[in-house]
């Protein structure tokens, strides 16, 4: 019986020396849900596009800590619901070892209570504010929208509009029933405290609206100086149309419309965008400040045209890679999946990425906002290929980023 | 609350052209669900096939995506046919139409929509008639044309249904069998050809419908969804298997929304149509024209 119980054992030690070197060889695995159907599914795949380039340099490179990479990734339809399931497969299932987001502060923000309940270290993707309810300090978003999310996100819009000469006086503000919009228009609406703006109009509209101009004339029939709108893509195309067509008469419109930073909507809308003051993170009229950006660009578009998504990439594309470059940096600086410490290393040190350096503040937000405020100027025609050439986005702010001033009134400009 | 007549005036062509959109939409189930008593829960997915086809067929070619819609409702017909003739002979001759009919239906929905991703991928997709930015303005009036071209066909189909229903031979048999199959049978009449062909005509709505909503709005494979409610509560608003019905229920619920946007705010408009709802069939349980 001893001799069994002694080969047994000298057995288990033989096979666990010969497992060592097979478990060092697993891959990394870095889970996530995304939108690859449903409303957000163009965006959602751009990003995933994305990732995929991402995993197949750093692969080609050696991967991390010596393990190949690999993305596990659920379709989330779009659907908050969905979420936390897929977050416990993740993690319970599939033994992830490193989890990031989804595209979008309606899939993030249930993502949340599950990350804090296994204390992982979060990477979010475009979320807007999500961690001012949750105030987790391994939260990390790599949208540029800086320390105070909401605020920064509307921030352009309102400097551009108080720099006006006379100041505006009057706001409407406008936005679906979403998580995504209630938040931008929480902070616009701390801008209009800011600002001592009169807010005349203030209401939201149900996501499947399809004819907008009964809402376009309620807000004309305020008479507002300015008119924010946060929309998802379809409702933007909606506003737009509809602002077109009844001949909105506002000196600024526009502000937190999702969907105009697509290729998408920028060829289907074509010259309805002028004049629209909105938000970018990429134009190419500052190109020279982005000058690592067109190296990913290259990679990405070719991508692209075969998947037959965003052509151009130039919003969530780049950030979707900087947001795992940031992991990949942690990573490799920690030497380890410790998800305490990659927090803390995350929290301390600046990123070196396609979409400039990158520094995160005490919420997880970027320390420093560079969200873009532009207005749209002088398209012809639906041809994508002029959104290629610098000359139609103008950019309004920041200043370090400026490249023109707004033109105004609203009626005029968008001719 | 104010109620300046240029608004008051605006909304109602805002509702009514938003009614004859949702007519058109809702059209087809009046005929399925209304009168054929097939839960067709698939029907938004047919519409945004029509959507696609149109969207397809009008960016090669360069052809107006309605008359693409109307030339190719044929192949919307057929397709309904050969729909019916399978849903038939798997559930309803077998008495199994209630829940598994209804799981056959959700079954042509997503399939239809994973079929439009793999395809089109899931980037939103619309197509501009030569009209689509252009609006008539007629003083303070204003006729945006990209939905008023939508709603004009849609009256004419709608109407064109409805004499066809109630005016041929083929039609009042459909009415007869929408009453009562089982009588119907028994004096010899083939009702599954009845039948067949009456779901087929609902299928050639939705693809004409389709092409109604990609001028009106960007599509994905998935938005279809977001009208399953609607549609069956125009439906069942205007009266089970009634066309005109359908119609009156369509602009009920179009000036609705109209108005409520307008004056006490958008986000109320799903509260108010559906209040509307509860409130007619309070009253009148079986629809505004149903029997």
């Amino acid at each position: 019986m001893k001799r069994l119980v002694a080969s047994f054992s000298g057995a288990l030690v033989a096979l666990s020396l010969l497992a060592a070197p097979v478990l060092a060889q697993q891959p990394l695995k870095i889970g996530f849900g995304m939108s690859l159907t449903g409303p957000l599914a163009g965006n959602g795949k751009a990003a995933l596009i994305s990732m995929q380039i991402w995993a197949e340099d750093v692969n080609a490179k050696g991967g991390i800590l010596g393990r190949k990479v690999e993305l596990v990734y659920y379709d989330d339809q779009t659907n908050p619901s969905t979420v936390p399931s897929i977050y416990s497969k993740l993690l319970d299932v599939d033994k992830v070892d490193l989890v990031v987001s989804g595209y979008g502060t309606n899939v993030i923000a249930p993502a949340m209570p599950i990350m804090m309940q296994r204390s992982m270290t979060f990477m979010g993707l475009f979320g807007l504010n999500v961690n001012s309810k949750f105030d987790y300090d391994r939260y990390f978003q790599i949208m540029p929208s800086g320390p105070e999310p909401a605020i920064g996100w509307t921030q352009g819009f309102f400097d551009t509009a108080m720099g006006l000469n006379p100041k505006p006086a009057t706001v409407a503000l406008v936005g679906a029933d979403a998580e995504y919009p209630a938040l931008a228009l929480q902070g616009a609406r701390e801008q209009v405290k800011r600002t001592g703006l009169k807010v005349v109009y203030d209401k939201t509209y149900p996501p499947n609206t399809v004819d907008f101009s009964p809402i376009v004339r309620a807000i004309q029939a305020t008479n507002p100086d300015l008119v924010y709108v946060a929309s998802y893509p379809p409702d933007s195309a909606g506003m737009i149309r509809a602002a077109n067509e009844i001949g909105l008469k506002t000196r600024m419109f526009g502000g937190g419309m999702v969907g105009p930073q697509f290729a998408a909507l920028k060829a289907q809308l074509g010259p309805l965008l002028n004049g629209l003051v909105n938000y970018e993170t990429f134009a190419p009229d500052v190109a020279d400040k982005f000058p690592s950006l067109e190296q990913f660009l290259a990679k990405y578009q070719a991508r692209a045209a075969k998947e037959g998504v965003d052509a151009l990439g130039f919003y969530l594309p780049p950030f979707a890679y900087a947001m795992m470059e940031v992991l990949e940096q942690a990573i490799k600086a920690v030497g380890s999946l410790d998800q305490a410490k990659l927090a803390d290393y995350m929290h301390k040190n600046e990123f070196n990425t396609y979409v400039g350096k990158v520094r995160f503040g005490k919420n997880g937000e970027w320390a420093q906002g560079r969200m873009l405020a532009v207005q749209y100027k002088g398209i012809t025609g639906n041809d994508l290929e002029q959104w290629r050439k610098p000359g139609h986005v103008t950019v309004l702010t920041p200043a370090p980023y400026k490249t023109g001033n707004v033109a105004t009134p609203y009626q005029d400009s968008r001719k | 609350m104010e109620f300046p007549t240029a608004l008051v005036l605006n909304a109602i062509i805002a509702g009514l052209l938003l009614g004859g959109f949702y007519a058109a939409m809702s059209v087809g189930i009046s005929i399925s669900f209304g009168m054929l008593d097939v839960v067709n829960i698939a029907h938004p997915g047919f519409i945004i096939l029509g959507s696609y086809i149109a969207y397809i067929v009008s960016d090669r070619l360069g052809i107006d995506p309605i008359a693409v819609s109307l030339a190719l409702s044929p192949l919307f017909f057929l397709l309904g046919m050969a729909i019916y003739r399978i849903y038939y002979l798997c559930f309803e001759k077998r008495g199994q139409e209630s829940l598994r009919g209804l799981a056959f239906f959700f079954g042509i929905l997503f399939i239809t929509e994973v079929a439009l991703v793999l395809v089109f991928g899931v980037d939103y997709r619309s197509v501009r008639g030569a009209y689509s930015e252009t609006t008539w303005r007629l003083g303070p009036m204003d006729f945006p044309m990209r939905l008023v071209v939508p709603f004009l066909v849609s009256i004419a189909m709608v109407v064109g249904i409805e004499l066809f229903l109630a005016r041929t031979f083929f039609g009042r048999a459909v009415l007869a069998v929408a009453q009562d199959s089982l009588a119907l049978r028994l004096m010899g009449v083939d009702t599954l050809r009845v039948k067949e062909f009456a779901f087929a005509l609902s299928i050639a709505t939705a693809g004409v419908a389709g092409a109604f909503l990609i001028v009106i709005q960007p599509v994905q494979p998935a938005i279809g969804r977001e009208y399953i409610g609607l549609v069956f509560a125009v439906c069942v608003l205007g009266g089970m298997g009634s066309i005109r019905g359908t119609l009156v229920g369509a602009f009920v619920l179009g000036l609705a929304e109209s108005f409520t946007s307008t004056f006490a705010g958008p986000s109320w408009a799903p509260a108010v149509s559906f209040g509307l709802l509860l409130a007619a069939l309070a009253f009148k349980p079986s629809g505004l024209f149903g029997r």
